[in-house]
């Protein structure tokens, strides 16, 4: 086995490699793949047609809005499936796990600065969502910050506390919350004559004027989009670290 | 001579560099894939791959004297406040390739929560066969092995 | 773009890889490659592209990280290779 391996690694890398010599050069700036209309046009009118300076997220949640729509159902899809695969209800989780449990919160240092901790991370994590579009950061990060905040509290505090803060079906809920935000905001922009996603349709209710209107639409999908991945972020932690059965934890 | 070496690196190896180590990383990725037998290694592998793929989109995105894909306070305010043309102030190879940029940033969230999924079906093997070493689940599985 | 840093990392990168699919200790493993996922995490704010940066340093530092460390902790730490 580790001999056909090794061949049909050095075929497939030799080829691979071969193939580089016709890449255009690393840093041109005349490589088709930057000379592109496309490209192109979100470069110089993102900000005409959104007024958000920051590009990565006006195409993440506005022009590619689709697209980030279905990754967080895939993101969703993926917690509902280890829920599936992993939770077990009462005693039957199978054999005791080789490493002794140890007690939850016993060092009252760790307790003290995480307690400290998980306040700054969750407000810089709610700013991080809040400010994606004029600086690095958006809905994807700032979840995944909010998530590790309570992965923190139950690494430091023990799983039951955490659980106090976000149990499974409000982790859950909180999740499928997500995803309705964001399509009900699609949905909601075909009751005001635009297309499904289509945020320049809903500026009769939103302040500023159409450009502003998807300015602001794209904070609502962000909020959405920080929803699930903050749910399911813990989710997922919690599910790993206890075998599904979600009581003491690592 | 030193100055001569750096040019010559300047010249010949910067330009594909980035694409060689994608290549090279991709395929340690696939050996680990094919033949690592424990399914944590396995599991490595295969986002050590992932990453390699990413490597090779954002490196298409890089241009020579390019900065980060965010519009400077200057020049949001030069064409939001005062009406300019954005083509006047905006010149294009400023601004790295957004593009790449966005269809890697949801690819990285995607892969971890694949990750995490796989790592739940691998506790799961290993709930049932008590090890994650592929030989010795495929002994227990076939016909007359132990168990 | 700094091409003498983006070398630098892209070496070390490959070598964290390597190392991190050699250890025999499946923690070790792990954390080296938490290792891998900083550097690729300081390849990418190198090359401009910072919200993958940032995302790389939540998730693939952070999030991968601790959910392959639960995963060895109520699994199994050793490896045969």
């Amino acid at each position: 086995m580790k001999f056909f391996g090794f061949i049909a690694v050095v075929v497939v890398g030799t080829l691979l490699l071969v193939a580089t010599g016709d890449f255009p050069g690393w840093g041109n700036p005349h490589s088709p793949a930057s000379e592109g209309q496309v490209s192109g046009f979100y470069i110089e009118q993102t900000v005409n047609v959104t007024k958000v300076p920051n590009m990565v997220t006006a195409v993440l949640a506005d022009f590619r809005g689709y697209d980030t729509m279905f990754e967080t159902v895939v993101i969703f899809i993926a917690g509902i499936g280890i829920i599936a695969v992993l939770r077990t209800f009462g005693d039957t989780a199978g054999k005791a796990s080789d490493y002794p449990e140890p007690d939850e919160g016993s060092d009252i240092i760790v307790r003290s600065t995480c307690h400290l901790m998980v306040p700054l991370i969750q407000l810089f994590a709610l700013y991080v969502v809040a400010h994606g579009h004029h600086s690095p950061g958006g809905g994807f990060q700032g979840g995944v910050m909010l998530g590790a905040s309570y992965i923190l509290l139950a690494l430091a505090c023990g799983l039951p506390v955490a659980k106090r803060r976000m149990g499974e079906r409000k982790a859950i809920v909180l999740a499928a919350t997500g995803i309705i935000i964001y399509a009900g905001w699609g949905v909601a922009c075909l009751f005001f004559g635009g297309n499904f996603l289509d945020y320049a349709s809903l500026d009769p209710v939103l302040p500023g004027d159409k450009e502003m209107a998807r300015s602001h639409s794209m904070l609502v999908v962000e909020i959405g989009v920080a929803f699930t991945v903050t749910a399911i972020m813990f989710a997922i932690y919690s599910n790993l670290a206890t075998r599904g059965r979600l009581e003491k934890g690592l | 001579m030193e100055l001569l070496a750096a040019g010559f690196i300047e010249d010949n190896i910067v330009p594909k560099f980035n694409y060689w180590i994608y290549v090279i990383l991709m395929m340690i990725g696939l050996y680990a894939m094919i033949t690592k037998n424990n399914l944590i290694k396995k599991l490595i592998g295969m986002a050590v791959f992932q990453t390699a793929i990413i490597l090779f989109y954002v490196s298409i995105g890089v241009k020579e004297e390019s900065g980060i894909p965010i519009l400077g306070h200057g020049q949001h305010h030069e064409i939001v406040e005062e009406g300019k043309p954005s083509g006047e102030v905006i010149t294009k190879d400023e601004f790295a390739n957004p593009l790449p940029h966005v269809l890697m940033l949801t690819a990285i969230v995607v892969g971890v929560s694949t990750l995490g999924l796989a790592l739940a079906i691998s506790q799961r093997i290993h709930g049932s066969f008590g090890t994650l070493e592929e030989d010795e689940i495929l002994d227990q599985l076939r016909p007359g092995g132990h168990d | 773009m700094i091409w003498q840093f983006d070398i630098i990392i892209l070496i070390l990168m490959v070598v964290a890889a390597i190392i991190s699919l050699r250890v025999k200790d499946l923690l070790g493993a792990t954390m080296v490659f938490g290792i891998y996922s900083f550097l690729i995490c300081l390849l990418w704010a190198e090359m401009g592209a910072v919200d993958v940066a940032f995302t790389e340093a939540a998730v693939g530092a952070g999030v991968s990280t601790v959910i392959m460390t639960a995963t060895v902790f109520s699994t199994t730490r050793r490896s045969r290779d």
